[in-house]
């Protein structure tokens, strides 16, 4: 059994707002029989342009059913503007949370929510962007990446939970990782082009060289790079430094500042004993 | 709220005797079988009696039973034990309806090499003896087939399937935990040369099982230990869980005749009564031999995990084979192997009784269902369009 917050079976036993609005100015149907659950939402607006009416018609599980209550319940009095920024975290939210294996039934929401919208405005109903990565659920990579990114989704468990893709025979789950991959790539893009080993290497022993010795030396002191581990710099303290109680201080606050701002910022400065 | 239970193909209530008959091992009587003194020494002669009660079920010898853990140790000992004592032999032949307690294992065995053939069933659910037959070759380590469905209670023909195998010289094994004191089982005379069944599906308590071993068939253990079950399984019995379990097969054999009666009685009348009364629907595997408690009933145009949710507000208990009720996103696949339609198979609830089910229980189940299935039809996008143009909407509601 799911377990299910108190407010997701309460919608669900008393789903609010069920039917569909006669001569609707909204109109959205996602989902399918085939694939487990299907959403037709319907809204009317009044003379200020508020959501004044909104029903659902749902095929699903609790769930689904409670997530498309809440949905209707959301936007009702909203304007189109506020309605359109709802997510559907924001759905999951409302009802208490949802479990993760249940977080399609509130993107089938928010999906309905973003078609009916767009009839609302006239605007051709999108044909679905990108090619079917998912074909059990006709799941294509751009939404995939979508969720991916809206979510910080980081497996395949987590991609099946929001968007279904790869919950049927698996075939996928090598192309979903690699969007997974790409996603967080993407976020772990540095500013700066990254540096092969020899540049690191070099620039450490310019900036020492530059930056730091002469600092140093100024208080009878100095350091010397012993070795470069990806980006553990190993460093030897000389003359006062090396008796000096602060070194440690010194070693931190201001060689590592002054390589993380000038080199690398992952870099950590570590001292080895002569 | 009373409680009215109807899932007794997923677990079953520990029958009052069995329960009574236990309390002592659990408490004074806590000796271990294998000690020398008669304080041990006594329980050792309890686990004998259940052992006999448990043959008497299966009509065969007591050196024939050996007790395990649960189903689905019983269900991967026998494979396993046929693969050991085979390593010639690379292939296993097995259904497309088992319980995951032989389909995963099957699973893991064809992704290490083994070569796996499942035999298909037919849209009511039948065995498709002759792809069965055909599969069946000399690599052929063991072929295991289950006796009675556990969605739909279908019963396969596995005496006439052992017969094949044995005329090949091929080990047959057949998991027999939904069959177990709803039909007699007679396995002297058959050519089944192992048998798994779990207590908890009859009145018994959990953690504890038997795997039947024809007399001659050999067997390599799966827990390898201490001296307990002839060498055949390691570990010290459970003895209150064993005594339990002879308990309840010998009420087992005695309530059998209810079973096939009474209990059937109320399972015709359950599936009779939801027809008539709810468009749309159908019971699955309901052309094919089944079983006396289960009934398989798929309500067109609505999801199954909202069904039993529903359900659970009246205190009624029972399972789906829809796929959200699973957690995964494919519906049951013993459904899709009998080419249940999506829409079909999302919507299906299984019914399954025992004899503690009375006829009040049922009448208030029949009286329930239909205002919860208009209810959640109501709610669906398909149902209006779909149903009312096959004048599903003239029929009584």
């Amino acid at each position: 059994m799911w377990e299910y917050t108190d407010k997701v079976k309460e919608h669900f036993l008393n789903p609010r707002n069920v039917g569909e609005v006669e001569d609707a100015e909204g109109v959205a149907e996602v989902g399918s029989m085939s694939c487990g659950d299907a959403l037709k939402l319907t809204f009317n607006t009044d003379e200020e342009g508020k959501i004044a009416e909104a029903k659902f018609k749902t095929f699903g599980c609790a769930s689904a059913i409670a997530s498309s209550s809440a949905l209707t319940e959301m936007i009702k009095g909203k304007t189109i503007e506020e309605a359109e920024k709802i997510t559907n975290d924001e759905i999951s939210n409302y009802l208490g949370g949802l479990p993760k294996e249940k977080m399609h039934c509130s993107v089938l929401g928010q999906q309905a929510l973003t078609q009916a919208i767009a009839h609302y405005k006239g605007e051709a109903i999108e044909e679905k962007e990108g090619e079917v990565v998912c074909e059990c659920f006709g799941i294509t990579d751009m939404e995939i990446e979508a969720a991916v990114r809206e979510n910080n989704l980081l497996t395949i468990e987590d991609v099946t939970n929001y968007t279904k893709a790869g919950g049927g025979c698996e075939n996928c789950h090598d192309a979903i990782k690699d969007i997974i991959l790409k996603v967080s790539g993407e976020e772990k893009t540095p500013v700066r082009p990254p540096l092969s080993n020899i540049q690191k290497i070099k620039k450490i022993e310019e900036t020492i060289a530059k930056e730091i010795s002469p600092s140093l030396k100024q208080d009878g002191g100095n350091i010397e790079l012993v070795d470069v581990i990806g980006n553990r710099v190993l460093v030897k303290m000389q003359g006062s430094c090396a008796v000096c109680k602060a070194s440690q201080l010194t070693l931190k606050n201001f060689v590592e500042v002054k390589l993380k701002e000038l080199v690398w910022p992952d870099l950590v400065v570590e001292e080895v004993s002569a | 709220m009373k409680t009215i239970y109807l899932d007794n193909n997923a677990t079953t209530q520990v029958a009052p005797e069995v329960l009574e008959m236990m309390v002592p091992y659990l408490h004074e009587l806590y000796g271990n079988p294998s000690s020398a003194h008669t304080f041990g020494g006594q329980i050792a002669k309890k686990i004998r009696e259940a052992r006999e009660s448990a043959a008497q079920l299966l009509g065969v010898d007591p050196e024939e039973i050996l007790f395990t853990s649960c189903g689905s140790e019983s269900d991967n000992a026998a494979i396993r034990s046929a693969l050991e004592l085979n390593p010639e032999k690379r292939h296993i032949v097995t259904s497309r309806v088992e319980h995951p307690a032989i389909k995963s294992y099957c699973e893991h065995l064809a992704n290490n090499g083994f070569r796996v053939t499942e035999i298909p069933v037919d849209n009511d659910g039948n065995l498709d003896m002759a792809a069965y037959e055909e599969s069946l070759t000399p690599d052929t380590a063991i072929a295991t087939i289950m006796w009675g469905n556990n969605e739909t209670g279908v019963i396969f023909p596995v005496e006439e399937a052992a017969a094949l195998a044995g005329e090949r010289g091929i080990l047959f094994h057949s998991d027999g935990v939904q069959v177990a004191g709803k039909i007699p089982i007679k396995l002297k005379d058959s050519n089944i040369d192992m048998l798994s069944l779990s207590g908890h599906k009859l009145h018994a308590p959990k953690g504890v099982g038997i795997l039947y071993i024809k007399k001659g068939v050999r067997f390599s253990p799966f827990i390898v230990g201490g001296h307990q079950e002839m060498g055949r399984r390691g570990g010290t019995e459970n003895t209150a869980g064993v005594i339990g379990l002879g308990k309840a097969c010998q009420l087992a054999l005695a309530n059998m005749e209810d079973e096939n009666t009474r209990v059937k009685g109320l399972r015709d009348k359950l599936e009779r009564e939801i027809l008539s009364r709810v468009p749309k629907t159908r019971v699955n595997g309901g052309q094919a031999q089944r079983l006396p408690n289960t009934s398989n009933i798929s309500f067109e145009f609505i999801e199954g995990e909202a069904i039993l949710l529903q359900m659970d507000g009246y205190g009624i208990c029972a399972s789906s084979g829809s796929a959200c009720t699973s957690g995964s996103l494919q519906p049951s696949h013993v459904l899709r192997a009998m080419g249940v339609p999506f829409t079909m198979a999302h919507g299906s609830i299984r019914f399954s009784l025992s004899i503690y089910n009375t006829a009040e229980e049922i009448d208030f189940v029949v009286d329930t269902m239909p205002p919860i299935i208009e209810k959640l039809r109501n709610m669906s996008p398909f149902w209006e369009e779909k149903a009312k143009s096959c004048g599903a909407d003239k029929m009584p509601f």
